[in-house]
């Protein structure tokens, strides 16, 4: 009797272990998203087919077309660091997308995103999209961030600088 | 110059907490009770000093003096007054002098307490208080100072601290006034309740530390501080409620909870805390499970800190972040010290802290109590992993992955599942010794109940078949668990109530009432249970059963949507004047009926509000809310030169109000159980005797 209520609660714990173990293994292989640059896609294509991917790029302000009818949006990026010093050591965000975006010999991708086209869609915006690589060399978003260094993040006034 | 007043205060709160982190150790080696008393007086100095320099920040931004950063980051000249006021804890400087200010505040209020048959305590628990209190301050006096000011150099503009040489001040015109997405009645209540519970849960901590230097390691700490814990728990519990009906209201994804890294920092000293909440009862009831609460203490105090430092480091991206901030390593640090010091503090007194009682049976109170906490534990786990992830796996392999939301719900749904049904069991059972056979007599009525409701659910969702979705079986066992707990603590209720009315001869009512008020903590514990249950319904209704659709559609057009038909009437345009009578936001607010089979329901107006200083838009949904369903419509886009065309985006959240319902419940739980009790000396000894007698599952 005395031996018995311990193996119950060793049991049972053993079991617990198993069960969460299981729940985070499992869940994060379904759930793991690739995080690459627009060059890494390029260079690594057979590696990105068919995996859940999270690519940033630099919005290119003339490539974006809407249509409000089908909510199909279509824009291309321009290559970006994907590593938050780098991007820090190049001079911070707003420098680095304005580099991307002038510079035609940076690795562009297309994509298409079907959905409302978000209010931050302009020229140099960071995109982050999450979604596959179609065999086409087109990404098809279906989740996209937008991000833009604002007036607001600034420390320093506008009227100010230079 | 005010700004520089401001900074000298912090200067000195600086350096008052340092001595009394010395003055308190010294008092110790000494054995002196003039230095102990010196340095928690030190202590109380902090709150006049750190009230002295939010106000004087405070004051910066009312009167717009944009000379001072800060002020010029969070403030603009069009918003209203209260606003101006709370863009105090609008950016990261601010929002670190807020958390100091609230921590002593609290820490002053939990010293001035009558010490005399804890004084062992006081220097270690002032201790512990002046070093999470020194190094908040430390970080704005040394990396955030939010009184920083901008000079005119040759070079340009600069913000700093000292006067650079050669420079003079530079005044910009207006400030770039407060995100607008944070200018919301929910955004500016979310942030200090969230600190309030941050701050609180220090205090635990350090009364868990003085327990274990001092050796005294019998309940006393966690008897202390068992009501702080819960006003802790409690505005914990509001900020992350707040912070979830803010995202609903403003963030315009239909949504609540988004599992964003911030949102998880938040969430997961909650977890810990809860546990706690839970496991310190067995060791008050049984002597058990003491080295577990230190652990849960200890644990929470670094997960509040990490929590703070996610938020604030810039270390991960979201949307709650501040910039990239050097203040990251600082805190890193920090957590790193506090963390192994307790630790370390832990293991030293291993052997003392010894449970006086021992588990015997699988189905006894304590060993549900048990399981309960390790499923808290398990969530933890579950979300600390998925939050740093991305970063092991860089290590590892090389590969930025990151998880997303999926990873959270498939991971974490089936373990609050299990806990909403161990809600139910566990006050079924007995301490000390339970076997299936009463656990299953007493679950028999509550499950007969639970299974009449599941069947007309199931056969409602026949007639409608529309409704099964791929989520259905995880819907209905979902439902299932809850309503069987619902039922089992609603029956606890009653059993206790008609027990009591039968005895005393009174109403049913007056004895719940008078329950409820002799045993707060348990009646408190069961309202809250009652709270998650609706709780649990909303979510499952909203995660599982939430449709949506979106189109483009010209007037006099219609959306449809779960039986609603939206029409789309009007766009309108106009500008929102501030107090001074110049333009703040341009509004474009739509016209939209709402009908449902045929009949009219109401006319809603969904907007996108632009606002000029900040140069941010704000979407503002057009909601339609019963306790069956939200109707819920976002104007996303339109076409401003032929005024014609405009697209919505349309939720239907069945359920979505059981949710802030549930939460307003669980809310009034924790003030029950938290509210102070009648000094039980005084109460009559046979009101006490008989409330014991009537007590089943005692």
């Amino acid at each position: 009797m005395s031996q018995n209520p311990r193996i119950k609660f060793i049991l049972g714990g053993v079991m617990m272990l198993a069960a969460v173990v299981y729940l985070i293994v499992s869940s994060t292989q379904v759930s793991a998203q690739y995080f690459m640059t627009v060059n890494e896609l390029k260079e690594k294509r057979s590696e990105a087919l068919g995996r859940e991917l999270r690519v940033s790029g630099a919005i290119v302000g003339e490539s974006i077309q809407y249509d409000p009818q089908t909510l199909t949006l279509k824009f291309t990026v321009a290559h970006v660091p994907g590593d938050n010093a780098q991007i820090e050591r190049e001079g911070g965000l707003g420098v680095v997308l304005h580099e991307a975006v002038t510079d035609p010999t940076r690795a562009r991708i297309d994509v298409v995103y079907v959905g409302v086209r978000p209010d931050l869609m302009r020229n140099e915006a960071q995109a982050i999209m999450t979604g596959k690589l179609g065999e086409d060399g087109v990404f098809y978003a279906d989740e996209l961030l937008l991000k833009c260094p604002t007036k607001y993040e600034e420390a320093v006034p506008e009227q100010a600088e230079g | 110059m005010l700004a520089d007043f401001g900074y000298g205060i912090l200067v000195i709160t600086f350096l008052v907490s340092i001595y009394a982190i010395f003055a308190s150790v010294f008092g110790q080696v000494k054995k002196s009770q003039k230095w102990i008393e010196s340095s928690r007086l030190a202590m109380q100095l902090t709150f006049p000093l750190t009230t002295l320099a939010s106000l004087v920040m405070i004051y910066l931004l009312v009167s717009n003096d944009y000379n001072v950063s800060f002020v010029y980051q969070v403030s603009s000249r069009a918003m209203p007054t209260y606003l101006k006021v709370t863009a105090l804890w609008g950016g990261q400087a601010g929002s670190l002098l807020f958390w100091s200010w609230l921590l002593s505040l609290f820490m002053t209020a939990v010293t001035l307490r009558k010490w005399d048959r804890d004084r062992e305590f006081l220097p270690w628990v002032v201790l512990v208080a002046s070093i999470t209190l020194a190094f908040f301050i430390g970080l704005n006096v040394f990396y955030e100072n939010p009184f920083t000011r901008f000079w005119q150099t040759f070079s340009g503009v600069t913000p700093a601290t000292f006067r650079p040489a050669g420079a003079i001040p530079f005044t910009p015109a207006d400030g770039s006034g407060l995100n607008p997405l944070l200018r919301h009645p929910g955004m500016i209540i979310h942030p200090p309740m969230l600190y309030l519970g941050f701050v609180g849960f220090v205090i635990p901590y350090a009364f868990a530390i003085a327990a274990l230097v001092t050796g005294r390691t019998d309940d006393r700490w966690t008897h202390i501080t068992r009501r702080w814990t819960l006003w802790a728990w409690l505005f914990l519990s509001l900020g992350l409620v707040l912070g979830g009906r803010w995202a609903y209201d403003v963030l315009g994804w239909g949504g609540y909870w988004g599992w964003d890294p911030v949102e998880i920092a938040a969430f997961m000293p909650w977890l810990t805390g809860t546990a706690f909440l839970h496991s310190v009862m067995i060791q008050e009831k049984r002597g058990m499970l003491k080295h577990w609460n230190m652990i849960l203490v200890i644990l929470t105090y670094s997960l509040v800190i990490f929590g703070t430092f996610l938020t604030r480091s810039g270390v991960l991206s979201s949307v709650h972040s501040f910039a990239q901030s050097a203040i990251g390593p600082a805190f890193f640090i920090f957590i790193g010290l506090t963390f192994f010091a307790s630790a370390a503090l832990l293991i030293w007194r291993w052997p003392e802290l010894k449970a006086e009682a021992q588990m015997t049976s699988v189905l006894s109170r304590e060993a549900l109590f048990l399981l309960n906490n390790l499923l808290f534990i398990a969530i933890l786990v579950v979300c600390f992993w998925g939050v740093i992830f991305p970063l092991i796996s860089e290590l590892v392999t090389g590969a930025k992955v990151t998880v997303g939301p999926p990873f959270y719900e498939r991971a974490t749904g089936p373990l609050f599942a299990a806990l909403v049904l161990l809600m139910g069991v566990a006050p079924l059972s007995a301490w000390g010794h339970s076997t299936l056979k009463t656990l299953g007599k007493a679950i028999v009525r509550p499950l007969v109940a639970a299974v009449i409701v599941m069947a007309a659910i199931l056969v409602y969702f026949v007639l409608n078949p529309h409704l099964i979705n791929g989520y259905f079986p995880y819907a209905v066992i979902g439902l299932f668990v809850t309503i069987m707990t619902a039922f089992v603590t609603l029956y606890e209720f009653w059993r206790a109530a008609e027990a009591r009315s039968r005895a005393q001869k009174e109403n049913i009512f007056v004895s719940l009432w008078r329950l409820a008020g002799r045993n707060r903590r348990r009646y408190g514990g069961y309202t809250i249970h009652l709270g998650v249950i609706l709780m649990a319904v909303g979510i499952i209704g909203i995660e599982m059963f939430q449709t949506e659709t979106q189109g483009t559609i010209a007037k006099n057009q219609s959306i449809q949507l779960a039986g609603y038909t939206m029409t789309f009437k009007e766009l309108q345009e106009f500008d929102l004047l501030d107090a001074r009578g110049a333009p703040m936001q341009n509004v474009t607010r739509a016209t939209v009926d709402v009908h449902q089979n045929g009949q009219y329901l109401t006319t809603l107006y969904p907007r996108r509000d632009y606002y000029y200083d900040s140069e941010q838009p704000m979407t503002i949904p057009g909601v339609r809310s019963t306790m069956q369903d939200d109707f819920y419509i976002l104007l996303v886009d339109w076409q401003p030169m032929s005024n014609i065309g405009a697209t919505f985006k349309v939720y239907h959240n069945p359920m979505v109000n059981w949710l802030w319902f549930g939460s307003a419940i669980f809310i009034l739980g924790t003030f029950i159980a938290a509210w102070p009790e009648k000094d039980p000396e005084k109460a009559p000894a046979r009101a006490r005797k008989s409330s014991l007698a009537y007590q089943p599952g005692d």
